[in-house]
């Protein structure tokens, strides 16, 4: 590893290093962390519509089987099953994988622990880098020959390992399979630089438990993605010998597709794939949604003009929630073949599962009961977040029962939960950091009344679209399903009941997605527009609202911050103002330090030079 | 600047109070040792797939006979737990600042890497040339083992090989190490012996579990 | 604003609850197993219903209450870090009614799959491929004939590569439909000929992956008579949606009739019995119709 991978050890308090000059290193391959961040935040972006785009075309298809479209012409099953693997796998992967963490991980980290940038600024421009390419790679799937693969976004083989078992099965297999594996390595050489910064580069005086709870969400998401991903990334280099290389890792012998008998394979095993996917996968639910987590107490604290509620309480149920996260994976299968006593250990495990979630929901309670809540637009999202997380959440502990997993299982119930937890209550957090954040990321406010449209649709938007899923998967509408009527004739009877349901949720769908166009016309106007952000417009406490918005280069104008207290001090009693920053020393202690030195501090909050 | 570090110092005392690397390493060491810690789930989950699918086969040939293979894999063995020895001596080198001494431990350590590769390469020759392959077992070993999983060559080749390329790369670094080791910190020079023990330490668990556990008794 | 989203709030939560109780609901079920799932997910749904709206309501009630506006600009939130009884005990509860929960559901699933089905039991073995199902019967020696991949002729219609030569398969009978018998225990083997397919009759409360490569046994005891429909519920590939197989559950005189006849016959014979049987019919082990499933 060359010197240049950490340039930024041991820097003198004084030293300032000068922005790069040209445009290319400046916005293209820049090694600042909040270019890099800004860079995948709009990664993000692009591939969410992306991947709305792909919802909203299966759901034309689901309301609408067997329609010839203006453009698009006919959709056909294996047309709608590539939609839904790749709207799967940009959604989880290329959306929640890498705006929370990467995007605002990347942007806010070093600020709040009061660091000039990462810890490895090249390694950080490289993971940006990298997982570019593997969405690209990912997007050209559907370019090639048959078009992307139909597995879905858990690939089980043999479906995923046999070319010849469906079409999409060949090239467009392979580039999914490489997309991935390059989305792991850029999400490993992120998790390795986001632990190591946060360990070495806190500011004086930030010990742990006055980091704010969004250093910790992104802290312990990093310490999942860094065990969780080369997990993936083995199961997937295997799966890729196994199309390319006639081994056998997850095929068993006799297999006889398309009129052959596969003589070629023996001794495989397709439960392996599925422990070792899961394995990855139930971590990966919770790198989605803990930074969520950390910005909805981040933002609710802020708002609510308290501070959080148990704040070591939610530290415990992140790393709790982290834990047990690695123990569970075996609820996506309970009824794949595995041992059912496994099964019952699974069970148990994922409903203890709740427990700190449910901490977490009443901390955040505790946190608005009592407060002077300010209604700002982020504000609504992050309160948006829990009533959609608690939603969710407790659907899991339908799922989570192994008895109740027998009905249940594979059908828009489950579509239902993980839209409600990971689709809906994840992306709010994503909206609520946007709408906080932005002023400092860009110095201009957001529209504030646009923001305020863009939530009451899109709120009462998702509920419309997923809880009627949970009604449909018990009624029994299996999921990856491309349509439920053919030929005008309904498939199955039993689901023919649900037509009104499906209907609905499809116009919902339709108007959500429009209205994600106030937000992007909000987020484009705002940047140029919008009105003058003030260094701390929300007055809010931590290290990013002590410097300039935008921040310098280095952050801090080359003077690291210095910190005094907790992350949430607000409505201090006797305090001059409603909140005291972390910068700012405390008056008591002032005066004994002065007596102690004979000299007062300038008592600058970090930016005042 | 310095009074308020100072005060700062005395209203959090401890290691983790910030502004400060707590374990006491630099963030390459930190970084090195995280990227171990995730390198290691990554060989975990190919043993335990190999774990997995050797326990679910009817039939897992033993095919290493004491001579020559299991004494070439323990020379092999050998070369690695040496190499490692050397690397320690670099770094006590490296700690003296004597840069002529890390050089020429760091080249042992690249040589027994060496031979410990060429030593592979000639066993995997000889295991395709008796016909193993990815995907299929030898004739010969089919009479043997009639129901004998042909996982055997898949997993084979892919934890060695891929420990391979980490002996390979391994050894690559150190060379770049050592031919800079009179500009790098000794830090550096520990990272590199971090990752070259990791190296080893895989090993360890690769050398019992795929060569050790096939045996073959009677050859 | 603070009443506005805690009316919006409130309102969504009550319409999902609505929702719930609007009379969509799972099929009525035909198995001895299904009513305590039935009721056990209603538990659920009540015990996390309770919790769902407890949450909402107490969300909603925060966001309306404490809202800062001009009246009271001056005053301040109140100063609390937190309350560790109040937290000690809400963990404690939640731990107490989830854990519960889980132990509860475990139930039906050990009487499900840590029992073999009794001896004697009708056996079926299942054998799914892309697309279509097939069903594999015994025949009056009770025993399964072998089968071979490589003796797979499906324009022969020799879809599960059935061993004429072996002895145990001469009376085997092959068919589309899943014919068992009502009121006894039945073992069925599940397997797979490409791809993992997913065993389901939203009625029977069960679900089953079929994987290549293994044979997975599971027995239930149905209690109605009548025809329904069996789903693939694992993805398969690109006609996954309508991979559709018909489940007929006879009484015992048609079943014992029907399975004495050699496979000329039989594929003919179980014909003419579905067709007495709407889809998704109720009917007693006497044939009479009680009602319908959905
Ligand atoms: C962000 C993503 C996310 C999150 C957070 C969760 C959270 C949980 N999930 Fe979910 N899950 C997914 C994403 C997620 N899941 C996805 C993507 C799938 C499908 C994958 C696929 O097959 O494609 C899935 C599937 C899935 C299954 C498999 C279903 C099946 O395929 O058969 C199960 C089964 O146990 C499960 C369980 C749980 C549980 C118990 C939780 C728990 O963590 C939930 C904990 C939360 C709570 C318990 C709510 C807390 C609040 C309260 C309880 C309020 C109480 C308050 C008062 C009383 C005032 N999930
Ligand atoms: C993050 C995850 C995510 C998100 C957001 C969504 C969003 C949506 N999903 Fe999807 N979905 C999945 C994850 C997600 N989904 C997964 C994992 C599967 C399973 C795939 C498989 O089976 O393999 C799936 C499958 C799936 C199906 C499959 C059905 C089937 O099994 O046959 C359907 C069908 O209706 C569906 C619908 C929708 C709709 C209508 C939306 C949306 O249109 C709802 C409206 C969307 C929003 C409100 C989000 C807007 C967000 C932004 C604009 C972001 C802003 C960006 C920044 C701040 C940077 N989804
Ligand atoms: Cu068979 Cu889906
Ligand atoms: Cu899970």
């Amino acid at each position: 590893m060359a010197d240049e991978l950490s340039g930024h050890e041991g820097h003198e308090a004084v030293h300032r290093h000068e922005p790069p000059k040209s445009f290319i290193r400046k916005y293209i391959f820049s090694l600042d962390h909040k270019v890099i961040g800004v860079q995948y935040l709009t990664l993000a972006l692009v591939a969410v519509f992306v991947g709305m785009i792909l919802s909203v075309l299966m759901r034309m298809n689901l309301t609408w089987p067997d329609t010839t479209w203006p453009i698009i012409g006919a959709i056909k099953p294996e047309s709608y099953l590539s939609l839904l693997t790749i709207h799967g796998t940009i959604m989880v992967f290329f959306v929640l994988t890498t705006a929370p963490q990467g995007g605002f991980g990347n942007y806010f980290l070093p600020i709040q622990i009061g660091a000039d940038d990462m810890a490895f600024p090249v390694l950080n421009m490289l993971s940006f880098w990298v997982t570019f390419v593997g969405f690209v790679v990912l997007i050209m799937s559907f370019f090639v020959q048959e078009g992307a693969p139909i597995g879905g976004w858990t690939a089980y083989p043999p479906l995923s390992a046999i070319p010849s078992a469906g079409p999409g099965q060949g090239a467009g297999m392979n580039l999914w399979i490489i997309s991935i594996a390059i989305f792991c390595v850029g999400s490993l050489l992120g998790a390795l630089n986001f632990i190591t910064t946060l360990i070495n580069m806190r500011a004086k005086g930030l010990s742990l438990m006055r980091m704010p709870l969004t250093c910790w969400a992104w802290f312990t998401t990093a310490v999942l993605a860094l065990l969780a991903f080369p997990v993936l990334l083995a199961a997937g280099v295997l799966l890729y010998l196994d199309r390319n290389a006639a081994t056998s890792f997850f095929v068993p012998a006799g297999l006889y597709i398309k009129d052959v008998v596969l003589t070629e394979h023996a001794g495989g095993s397709p439960i392996l794939w599925q422990h070792l996917f899961w394995f990855f996968g139930h971590p990966e639910v919770y790198i989605a949604i803990l930074p969520g987590m950390g910005a909805t107490s981040h933002i609710l604290s802020t708002f609510a003009r308290k501070p959080v509620f148990g704040y070591r309480a939610m530290v415990f149920a992140i790393f709790a929630i982290g834990l047990l996260g690695f123990f569970v994976w075996g609820h996506h299968m309970f009824i794949s073949g595995m041992s059912p006593y496994s099964a019952m250990a699974f069970s148990i495990l994922t409903l203890s599962i709740g427990v700190p979630s449910a901490v977490k929901t009443f901390n955040w309670l505790g946190t608005l009961w009592g407060g002077k809540i300010r209604f700002t637009t982020p504000m609504l999202f992050a309160i948006g977040f829990v009533s959609l997380f608690v939603a969710g959440g407790i659907t899991g502990l339908v799922l989570g029962q192994t008895s109740l997993d027998l009905p249940m299982h594979d059908t828009y119930f489950v579509l239902g939960h993980f839209h409600l937890v990971m689709g809906v209550a994840a992306i709010f957090g994503m909206f609520a950091g946007i709408y906080f954040w932005f002023p400092k990321m860009f110095g201009r406010m957001m529209s504030e009344r646009l923001g305020r449209i863009h939530f009451w649709i899109t709120f009462v938007g998702v509920y419309s679209i997923f809880i009627p899923m949970h009604i449909m998967g018990i009624v029994g509408m299996p999921r990856r399903y491309s349509q439920f009527a053919e030929n005008g004739q309904q498939i199955y009877g039993f689901l023919a009941s649900l037509h009104p349901l499906v209907l609905f949720v499809t116009v919902a769908a339709i108007v959500t997605f429009f209205t994600q166009f106030i937000f992007l016309f909000n987020l484009l106007w705002s940047l140029f527009k919008g009105k003058k952000a003030g260094d701390n417009p929300w007055e809010a406490t931590t290290l990013e609202w002590a410097t300039t918005s935008p921040p310098p280069h280095d952050n801090f104008f080359g003077v690291p911050p210095v910190v005094y207290r907790g992350a949430y001090e607000y409505s201090v009693p006797g305090a001059p103002q409603d909140y005291i920053m972390q910068t700012t020393p405390d008056p008591a202690d002032e005066s004994q330090v002065s007596a102690q030195q004979g000299s007062k501090g300038n008592g600058h909050d970090g930016h005042k030079h | 600047m310095s009074t308020e570090a100072a005060r700062a110092d005395q209203l959090v005392a401890g290691e983790w109070s910030g502004g400060k690397h707590p374990y006491r390493i630099g963030h390459r060491k930190l970084g090195m040792w995280l990227f171990i810690v995730s390198d290691s789930l990554t060989f975990s989950a190919l043993l335990i797939g190999y774990g997995y699918v050797r326990y679910s086969s009817d039939q897992w040939p033993t095919p290493f006979p004491f001579s020559p293979s299991i004494i070439f894999s323990t020379i092999m063995t050998l070369c690695l737990l040496s190499s490692s020895l050397t690397m320690v001596m670099g770094v006590s080198a490296s700690a003296r600042g004597d840069v002529k001494a890390i050089r020429k431990w760091l080249l042992l350590t690249i040589m027994f890497g060496v031979a410990f590769l060429v030593l592979h390469l000639i066993e995997w020759n000889h295991l395709i040339g008796e016909g193993l392959r990815p995907f299929s077992l030898p004739e010969e070993w089919l009479h043997r083992w009639p129901n004998a999983s042909p996982l055997f060559g898949a997993t084979f080749f892919a934890i060695t090989g891929l420990h391979m390329f980490h002996v390979f790369t391994g050894a690559i670094y150190l060379g770049i190490v050592a031919a800079r080791a009179n500009k790098l910190k000794h830090e550096d020079v520990e990272i590199s012996g971090l990752y070259w023990h990791f190296v080893d330490l895989v090993w360890m668990f690769v050398f019992p579990m795929i060569y050790l556990l096939s045996i073959d008794f009677k050859g | 604003m603070g009443r506005a989203l805690a009316i919006i709030v409130w309102l969504l939560t009550l319409a999902s609850v609505v929702l719930f109780f609007s009379g969509w609901w799972f099929p009525t079920t035909i198995t001895e197993h299904g009513p305590r799932i039935d009721q056990q997910f209603l538990i659920t749904i009540i015990v996390v219903g309770i919790a769902f709206v407890a949450a909402q309501v107490g969300l909603g009630w925060m966001v309306w209450r404490y809202s800062a506006n001009s009246q009271n600009k001056d005053e301040r939130a109140l100063y609390t870090h937190g309350n560790n009884r109040l937290e000690v005990i809400w963990t404690v509860v939640t731990a107490i009614i989830f854990i519960s929960l889980a132990v509860m559901g475990q139930r039906v699933w050990a009487q499900l799959h840590f029992s073999d089905a009794p001896a004697g039991s009708p056996q079926v073995e299942v054998v799914a491929q892309q697309f279509v199902w097939n069903m594999h019967y015994p025949g009056p020696d009770g025993k399964l004939g072998r089968t071979d991949p490589s003796l797979i002729k499906e324009d022969e219609n020799n879809f599960i590569g059935l061993d004429d030569k072996d002895p145990n398969a001469k009376d085997d009978m092959t068919a589309a439909t899943l014919v068992v018998p009502v009121n006894r225990p039945v073992e069925l083997i599940l397997r797979s000929k490409d791809v993992t397919h997913s065993f389901w009759v939203p009625q029977l409360r069960f679900k089953q992956d079929l994987v290549p490569g293994m044979q997975i046994h599971v027995h239930f005891t149905p209690t109605k008579v009548g025809q329904f429909q069996l789903a693939c519920a694992e993805l398969c590939g690109m006609n996954h949606y309508k991979m559709k197989g018909t489940l007929l559950v006879l009484p015992e005189d048609q079943y014992s009739a029907v399975m004495a006849l050699p496979q000329a016959e039989f594929q003919a014979k179980v014909a003419t019995f579905a067709s007495g049987y709407d889809v998704g019919a109720l009917y007693d082990e006497h044939g009479t119709k009680i009602g319908n499933s959905y």
